[in-house]
């Protein structure tokens, strides 16, 4: 929990000084947008860190999404299939993609970066081909309200990218912190050689986060697509796995696995929206957005990591003249 | 000696762990050219001393002196560089490298220039004289990876001896070597000595003692428990300071005799043979209630069979029968699902989750009991933990305290905790008290003894030749992946056990 304190002082902090400098932050529009910004990124970023509890990593987001951003506009625009089964094959083609790099990673002893950066390539390239490099939009296609609705409306006010990311996170937590695969799940990532030897079939738990992580990322993909209402094979998504790593890193979840939470997760996509849209409204050259977010995030991991090091070195120090006296 | 001033001095040593005095006014010395035998039980504190010596880890107080001048030691390299040397039990050699390049490593003749080129020829040259002078017959140019464990432990020594050192330390330099290799190393100990190299020579294996020390210095528990001069030196002058008091005190003699006869063959393990010896099928029955000991030197595959037992690693081939019913254990869950279970020999990178709480690591195999459609019921989680805590004696504040900050025996107890919620047919433990300290092992083994004569079938894989002879109804003894031999009780000696260990045949 101290973990999750600590970066929510920051968030806290930073919101103040924004709309200090300039109170535009706080209009009900910048808001509005601003979450449905935190829903549609903090949904796949979610997924992510279940991956990176498990000590692994998924590089292939950004590439999928514009894989299922054209899929799917394909099969509305071009192929001619329902709304329901359109987005039900999105999730599932994502599921199985996946699957596919679980199965890799736990059956092949293949290392999580190297497949999902295939992944990364792959989709990218066959998300292009398939388009002949054209972007792809949803047209004039009718039917599709419920979706736009999905991606642009709001419930009572809150846009529902949100309100959906507040529900996938309430599921999350439970399955994450409540349940025997949450237990599992942390296990495997601390210590996958002592979870076996506990009976926890440990490929099987590994791969079971690539797949929800895959579900995840479809959901988010769908949001995104008909929030862009247009997709670009070549840029749709760049480097959006990279925005799930950061919210994750800066959430609390360690690269080296067995550590995370939802709630950090969920500040950590806000922080990091919160900074793109700071560029924008404290007139810092959107050109520097990138480096604004990489030097905060240094920062911020780099705060955490000296003040986990000094706790440590108090309890070391504390224990010593317990056992002393 | 012509030398007054000890070459090194260890004097008033002390150092605590969280939970355990590791150290407690410990003084050792040594001459030039004097071989000073270093022995206690595990957990005496023999290692941590080297430890410190080698400034692997910092001392809470005492003084360190090379030749009568204060040191501070703080990395290896320094000790490396006042001529200290160590030779390590666990090998420190790297395998991707050749047998020249690993005796020469950060000490690499190189070319004159800028680019420090290494001098290959040169680098032959030089390691095929060294391994001639000292009469090992290894080529240069292997990879280690293609080479034994002793022959590793040979490049190693080999190593330690080619920088020149003044003081070289063995920490069990003959666990894995076959007896020639051994009489070998003996002799070079020795040859080391007539050059005034001066060696602190850590074993287990008292005859070696006897045979080289000039001067055995005993730790116990952390203090010193005394010395003996080169005419002391016997083996139960050895013992008797190592131990402290009578060994029977440790072992209970309770057991389930009534069971035994009733099922002989409870666990059968009618052929077995794993990845490490996929030539060698070894069998063994286990009765109900009886506890079979396991000895053997490190490497003759007891660990690995364990292994492969409980379903971690995959089987050659597998015929395992429990109480009559032929058995297949791909995987540990389905040894765990039939009752037989394994208490790892490295507690803390296979027997717990360390950063778990005594709470989570004693549900972890059993989690979906305490839960509910899969959530987890931590109440009930908390209440078995309690009542293991307070059944086995589990000194702990709270089961939420992190596994980590417990000592090793209370680790093993929450090892062994979580074992006992179910019920139990089968436990294997290997190394059940490795580096735990003597009251705590006394409480494992009572559990074992308990466990026995509640009709579990106990096997208990042990390198401690008191512990094996103690605790054991019946020890089987492997030498490089085969059973060598059986002895029952009426036939139990250290020696029969060594005999075995080394290849005889029984």
């Amino acid at each position: 929990m101290k973990k999750e304190l600590g970066i929510f002082i920051l968030l806290v902090v930073l919101c103040i000084i924004v709309s200090i400098k300039n109170p535009n932050f706080l209009l009900a529009i910048n808001l509005q947008n601003l979450a449905r910004q935190i829903g549609a990124f903090g949904i796949f970023s979610i997924g992510l860190g279940l991956v990176i509890i498990t000590g692994g990593i998924e590089l292939s987001v950004g590439s999928m999404m514009a894989l299922l951003g054209v899929f799917m506009s394909m099969m509305l625009t071009e192929w001619g299939v329902g709304v329901v089964p359109a987005i039900l094959l999105c999730i599932l083609v994502s599921m199985v993609l996946s699957l596919t790099h679980g199965l890799l990673i736990t059956r092949l002893n293949m290392q999580p970066f190297i497949v999902t950066l295939c992944g990364l390539l792959f989709y990218r390239g066959l998300a292009r081909f398939i388009t002949n490099d054209e972007t792809k939009g949803f047209g004039t296609v009718a039917g599709l309200d419920f979706l736009r609705y999905v991606a642009n409306g709001n419930l009572f006010g809150i846009p529902m990218p949100f309100v959906l990311l507040i529900l996938i996170a309430l599921v999350t937590w439970v399955l994450l912190h409540r349940s025997v695969y949450g237990r599992y799940l942390f296990a495997t990532g601390r210590n996958a050689e002592a979870a076996r030897y506990a009976g926890i079939n440990t490929k099987q738990i590994i791969t079971a986060a690539y797949v929800i992580a895959g579900a995840l990322t479809a959901i988010s993909g769908i949001i995104i697509a008909f929030y862009t209402n247009s997709v670009s094979p070549a840029n749709h998504g760049n480097a959006y796995e990279l925005y799930g790593i950061a919210a994750a890193v800066l959430g609390g979840c360690s690269l080296r696995g067995g550590e995370g939470s939802i709630v950090g997760i969920l500040i950590g996509t806000a922080l990091l929206q919160v900074l793109r849209n700071l560029v924008n409204l404290l007139g810092i050259p959107s050109s520097l957005d990138f480096a604004v977010m990489g030097a905060v995030i240094l920062i911020g991991v780099m705060a955490d990591q000296i003040l986990t090091e000094r706790r440590n070195r108090r309890q070391v120090t504390q224990m010593r003249s317990a056992t002393k006296s | 000696m012509e030398n007054k001033t000890p070459i090194l001095e260890l004097l008033n040593i002390s150092k605590r762990f969280p939970g355990v005095i590791a150290l407690n006014d410990v003084t050792l010395t040594v001459d030039t050219g004097e071989i000073v035998a270093l022995i206690g039980e595990n957990g005496a504190g023999k290692s941590t001393l080297m430890k410190i010596l080698g400034g692997a880890i910092s001392r809470d107080s005492g003084t360190v002196k090379i030749e009568g001048q204060p040191a501070e030691i703080k990395s290896p390299r320094e000790a490396s560089a006042l001529g200290i040397e160590f030779i390590h039990q666990e090998l420190s050699v790297l395998d991707n490298l050749d047998v020249a390049a690993n005796i020469f490593l950060r000490r690499e003749p190189t070319k004159a220039g800028p680019l420090k080129l290494i001098d290959r020829p040169r680098l032959y040259r030089e390691a095929d004289a060294l391994l001639a002078k000292l009469g090992l017959d290894l080529p240069s140019r292997t990879s280690l990876s293609r080479l034994s464990l002793a022959q590793q432990q040979l490049v190693e020594i080999a190593r330690a001896i080619s920088t020149g050192a003044r003081i070289i330390i063995m920490d069990e330099p003959t666990s894995s070597l076959s007896l020639t290799e051994t009489n070998r190393l003996l002799e070079i100990v020795k040859d080391l000595k007539a050059h005034h190299v001066s060696i602190i020579y850590i074993s287990h294996r008292l005859h070696e003692v006897e045979e080289i020390a000039d001067r055995a210095v005993v730790l116990r528990d952390g203090r010193n428990a005394g010395e003996l001069a080169r005419n002391e030196i016997n083996r139960d002058r050895m013992v008797r300071m190592m131990v402290g008091r009578d060994l029977k005190e440790l072992f209970t003699t309770a057991n389930g005799d009534g069971l035994k006869d009733k099922h002989p063959d409870w666990f059968a393990v009618e052929t077995l043979r794993t990845q490490r010896y996929p030539n060698h099928a070894v069998s063994f029955n286990v009765a109900r209630g009886e506890v079979l000991g396991i000895a053997g030197l490190v490497g003759s595959g007891r660990s690995e069979m364990a292994r492969t037992i409980f379903g971690v690693d995959e089987a050659i081939e597998a015929k395992i029968k429990l109480n009559g019913e032929t058995l297949k254990f791909a995987t540990p869950r389905d040894a765990i699902n039939h009752g037989v279970y394994l208490v790892p020999e490295d507690r803390r990178s296979c027997g717990l989750v360390v950063d778990f709480n005594v709470r989570e690591n004693i549900s972890l195999p059993n989690l979906e009991s305490y839960s509910t459609a899969k959530i987890i019921n931590t109440a009930k989680e908390t209440t078995a933990a309690l009542s293991a805590v307070k059944s086995i004696n589990i000194k702990t504040p709270s089961p939420e305290m992190r596994a980590a900050n417990l000592s090793g025996g209370n680790q093993q107890k929450v090892v062994l905790a979580r074992w006992l919620t179910f019920s139990p047919k089968v436990i294997i433990f290997d190394e059940p008290t490795r580096g735990i300290d003597v009251g705590a092992k006394a409480e494992i083994y009572a559990l074992i003894r308990k466990l026995a004569s509640e009709g579990v079938s106990v096997i208990v894989i042990s390198s401690e030749m008191e512990e094996v002879l103690g605790i054991s109804d019946r020890i089987a003894v492997m030498h490089e992946g085969r059973i060598t031999g059986f002895l029952d009780r009426s036939q139990f000696s250290e020696e029969a056990v060594m005999h075995l260990a080394t290849g005889a045949a029984g």
